[in-house]
């Protein structure tokens, strides 16, 4: 056991997603691309950051990893296994989300009791009053006041609900917990307590999360490791504080200027990031970023980059690859 | 921001969601009108034989075409009068209410489950099946109701078994899109997902996620179909192919009076009437509950 | 100096309710001069929005506002004609919503869109429109201008709506422009471009900008006033500097502590927090609305709040002077 402790618990072999699309009545399906293959080892109890823009596949790689959707190829292994395609429920007992928006997570007829008890009556653990202990406990974990167990999600605020919502993914008691956006629809006030509560259950319960989020500032201050996706690949892989320290790769460090930090003496960065997102169903040749990319060379537009490894993490850039020219 | 004045409500703490629903259908008039009217219809149908005082099928030669009470030269045994053959107005409208509301109910179910699996099945598994079960929607669609519903029972002959069978296969398209639409958009909401991730099979993805959120639209759509059914029967019988006489269907006393309305024209007025109010107050039921349930008033 | 070109005193907007009204809005004011940008700040439920919308006149119906001021470049718009309402807007004041894919129609293409706002209040040939919608789209950062004007907003990315909304906002030559969380739906690298493209904008056409948002972090980089809303009030106002610096209300000051700024926040401490719930703004209020939730409440709280300024005009309501720069150190310098 002491040697599992180190190694990673969550494994993404080379997943690639294809989703067939019609633009248009008449046009044949194009192939979209949504990953590229993506490799990434998460280990337990660590909290890896992922980031990106809008329809860089982050919420694809989510759906994959909750088993709501298949990958076109490559594996997903826990601890080492294989998770195949079917085995959704014995991925949903170790792999639970946190969404978004908690005004759309919560089926807005159930009770809150029973929305965190459904895991449990799903996979037949316990009988009624062993449940009900139970989402006594889960209540008091994510500080809500018992009263509100018999209330109706429209009666509670976002805060409270997303509470509800961590409730019901730990009410299984699941080893990785995906965070999607998780603060993204709340109150700046409601966010840290959000955070706040993230960070003491994972000190609590040794939770390992996976936390998708497009504010910087949020992972910075929640992640130990952190993932950098631009159209279904991840283009940079490190460790939080180096990452935050000195960004490799060139979309890294656009990423990292156009974070706005409360400080009234600096004016809005100019992040160089000239094109635009690129359509995903005709990626660009060479290296993906190399339209929007300050520091494109001749090799970047043909080329593929190359997968560089350094210590403790990857970058994938053209940049580090020529070190030996 | 539309959001701004929706969330300064949800701050203030809200009263149960049941509790709110109570505020709302006693706060609309429509609403409760037509479910006071009928309810007082369907009590009238299930009493009828203690209201009515005199057999439906009874007739009294002697006593024809008597006028109902407030024409001179009324019986004050018959207040609704008698028709061509005697039989008493009143009872035959009492029972006939039987008629419409079961022909009504039992063609909305049948119509209901159907259209209901088709337009769930389609809605949610989507691809191929949404494909079969949009084609089968228009090819119903193309299909004239009353045409179709006359040559059936043209060929299998008239009868109450016959009439709610063939309305009920008649009558699922409007379940069918309103379910597959409605299905659509509950389908991608965070919760289903969540219910997925959480390992719950299929069945009670949709029994118990989906299901309870467009329970709503069901009903709305259930109540208009009565409606529509209550109509097509009448149609039905008044053309002779519906319901067969003697028994007291309000389209079959319309039919059978169709004669004397130029001279007698309450003979087809009253279950006219009748027929009117009954189909006014399904539809104010029906409107009434999807104001009441539209998402836009929700707490 | 010259005029404020929008004077907003004593605002007030209620929402007649089932329980009540609510006082959504309750007596605030502000004073805007030409090349100034003021940020409302606030959380979901303070008013800011609403307040936008009531100086653009587009409340709606059963919305009340009331103010013993409301003035757009000495005009009072309290008793303008809707007509004189709406040759005012679009016109003199513009507004930039949050939804670049909402606020544009489908049906129509960015040229017609274009062309459609200025010749609304121009008595020019389409011609003139059609140059002036070309100009700006190349102002506002559309490369191939002449060829978007047939686009249909669907085949525009987010970024580029909103870079069209702004260009529709500007088709006029505003004196005022309203913008409400218009980078709130964008990625963090389109923000930072659009913000800056609205910066730019308003110091080269030197117009007025308010600008609605509850990111603090787009608050500092592009606010010179800021007024921040709690429950409807506005509970301090100042320039960035004071409201950053030496913030003196205990919500702002709970606000600046809720966010992890990097290289001060320490990864994984906890982040301040502001306990408890906005309180119901139906039926009256008395003294402050923040006290539920203010860790230097009194019971003086519960009755009449003074409005503390200091000589540079930064005011706040607060029984506390709050000296002490207590937020000083968490902002990097």
């Amino acid at each position: 056991m002491s040697e599992q402790a180190t190694a990673s618990i969550l494994e993404l072999a080379a997943i690639t997603k294809t989703y067939q699309v019609k633009q248009g009545m008449f046009a044949a399906a194009k192939p979209l691309h949504a990953l590229g293959g993506v490799s990434l080892r998460i280990n337990r109890k660590d909290v890896v950051g992922l980031v990106g823009e809008s329809g860089c596949g982050k919420s694809t790689l989510a759906k994959i990893l909750l088993g709501l959707e298949a990958p076109t190829t490559g594996k997903v292994l826990v601890d080492g296994a294989e998770i195949g395609p079917r085995e959704r429920r014995l991925l949903a007992r170790r792999i639970q989300p946190i969404f978004q928006d908690p005004y759309s997570s919560l089926n807005p007829r159930k009770s809150i009791e029973d929305i965190i008890a459904l895991p449990l009556v799903v996979h037949n653990v316990g009988d009624h009053a062993s449940r009900m202990q139970a989402v006594t406990k889960m209540l008091d974990l994510v500080g809500l006041p018992a009263r509100v167990r018999r209330g109706y999600p429209s009666q509670l605020s976002g805060g409270q609900r997303q509470r509800v919502a961590i409730a019901r993914a730990l009410i299984m008691k699941p080893e990785i917990v995906i965070c999607d956006e998780p603060t993204s629809a709340l109150d700046v006030s409601v966010q840290s307590q959000i955070l706040n509560l993230l960070g003491d259950l994972r000190q609590e319960l040794g939770l390992t999360y996976l936390f998708i989020s497009h504010n910087l500032a949020v992972v910075e201050h929640l992640a130990t490791r952190v993932a950098v996706m631009y159209l279904g690949q991840i283009v940079e892989e490190a460790p939080a504080a180096e990452l935050f320290a000195g960004p490799r790769h060139p979309y890294t460090q656009a990423l990292l200027d156009s974070v706005l930090t409360p400080d009234p003496a600096l004016s809005v960065p100019d992040t160089h990031l000239g094109a635009a997102y690129p359509n995903p169903i005709s990626p660009p040749s060479g290296c993906r970023f190399h339209p929007r990319c300050a520091q494109a060379r001749a090799a970047c537009k043909t080329t593929p980059p190359p997968h560089v490894v350094g210590a403790g993490g990857h970058v994938d850039c053209h940049l580090y690859g020529a070190a030996t020219n | 921001m539309a959001r701004t004045i929706d969330t300064i409500a949800e701050e203030v703490r809200t009263p149960s969601p049941v509790a709110l629903l109570r505020r709302r259908i006693f706060g609309h008039y429509g609403l409760v009108f037509g479910i006071t009217v009928l309810l007082v219809i369907v009590l009238i149908a299930l009493f009828a034989p203690l209201l009515a005082g005199h057999d439906p099928y009874a007739q009294d030669l002697a006593a024809r075409m008597k006028p109902p009470f407030w024409m001179t030269g009324s019986d004050p045994d018959h207040i609704l009068g008698t028709d061509h053959l005697g039989r008493d107005y009143l009872a035959r409208l009492l029972y006939g209410a039987r008629i419409s509301l079961a022909i009504g109910a039992f063609a909305a179910l049948i119509s209901g489950i159907i259209g209901t699996a088709m337009g769930v099945a389609a809605g949610y598994f989507g691809g191929r099946i949404d494909l079969i079960v949009t084609f089968l929607i228009n090819v119903r669609l193309a299909m004239p109701v009353v045409l179709v519903a006359l040559a059936v029972v043209a060929v299998l002959g008239g009868s109450l078994q016959v009439v709610v069978c063939v309305l009920g296969l008649l009558l699922w398209d409007r379940f069918a899109v309103v379910m597959r639409s409605s299905v659509l958009q509950v389908r991608d909401l965070e919760y289903v997902n969540a219910a997925k991730a959480i390992g719950c099979s299929t069945r009670r993805i949709i029994l118990s996620e989906i299901m309870p959120n467009i329970a709503n639209n069901l009903i709305v759509v259930a109540t208009l179909e009565m409606a529509h059914a209550i109509l097509l029967e009448a149609a039905l019988s008044f053309l002779g192919l519906g319901v067969q006489p003697p028994t007291p269907s309000w389209g079959i006393m319309i039919s059978e009076g169709k004669q004397m309305m130029l001279f007698e024209p309450w003979v087809i007025a009253i279950p006219g009437i009748a027929l009117f109010i009954l189909v006014l107050a399904i539809n104010l039921l029906g409107d009434g509950l999807r104001d009441v349930s539209a998402p836009e008033n929700k707490g | 100096m010259s005029d404020p070109i929008l004077s907003v005193h004593d605002l007030t907007i209620d929402i007649p309710m089932g329980q009540g009204t609510m006082h959504a809005v309750r007596g605030i004011g502000f004073d805007l001069k030409r090349g100034e940008t003021l940020c409302i700040v606030g959380e979901s439920g303070s008013g800011k929005s609403l307040t936008s919308l009531a100086i653009m006149g587009l409340l709606p119906k059963n919305l009340k506002r009331a103010a013993s001021r409301l003035e757009f470049a000495r005009i009072d718009l309290q008793h303008q004609k809707p007509r004189q309402m709406r040759d005012l807007r679009g016109n003199r004041m513009a507004m930039i919503f949050q939804e670049p894919m909402t606020s544009l129609n489908p049906a129509y293409t960015i040229g017609d869109q274009l062309e459609e706002a200025y010749l609304l209040h121009n008595k020019t040939g389409r011609a003139e429109a059609r140059a002036r919608a070309v100009a700006l789209l190349g102002k506002v950062g559309i490369t191939a201008a002449e060829s978007r004007l047939s686009q249909y907003p669907h085949q525009l990315s987010g970024g580029l709506r909103q870079r069209v909304m702004i260009a529709m906002a500007l088709m006029c030559a505003p004196e005022l422009i309203i913008a409400d969380e218009p980078t709130t739906a964008l990625d963090v690298t389109i923000q930072a471009q659009i913000l800056r493209l609205l910066a730019d904008l308003q110091r080269e056409m030197n117009m007025a900008m308010i600008l609605v948002t509850h990111d603090l972090g787009v608050v500092a980089r592009i606010a010179d006033k800021v007024a921040v809303m709690y429950a409807g009030e506005v509970v301090e106002q100042g320039t960035a500097q004071e409201i950053f610096r030496h913030p003196r209300h205990p919500y702002t000051r709970g606000l600046l502590r809720c966010i992890p700024v990097p290289g001060k926040t320490k990864p994984g401490e906890h982040l301040g927090s502001i306990p408890g719930i906005v309180p119901s703004l139906i039926g009256r209020m008395e003294g402050c609305a923040f006290r539920t939730r203010c860790d230097v409440a009194e019971a003086a709280c519960a009755s009449a709040v003074p409005e503390r300024h200091t000589e540079t005009g930064h005011a706040w309501r607060c029984i506390h002077e709050n000296e002490g720069h207590e937020n000083e150190g968490r902002v990097p310098a």
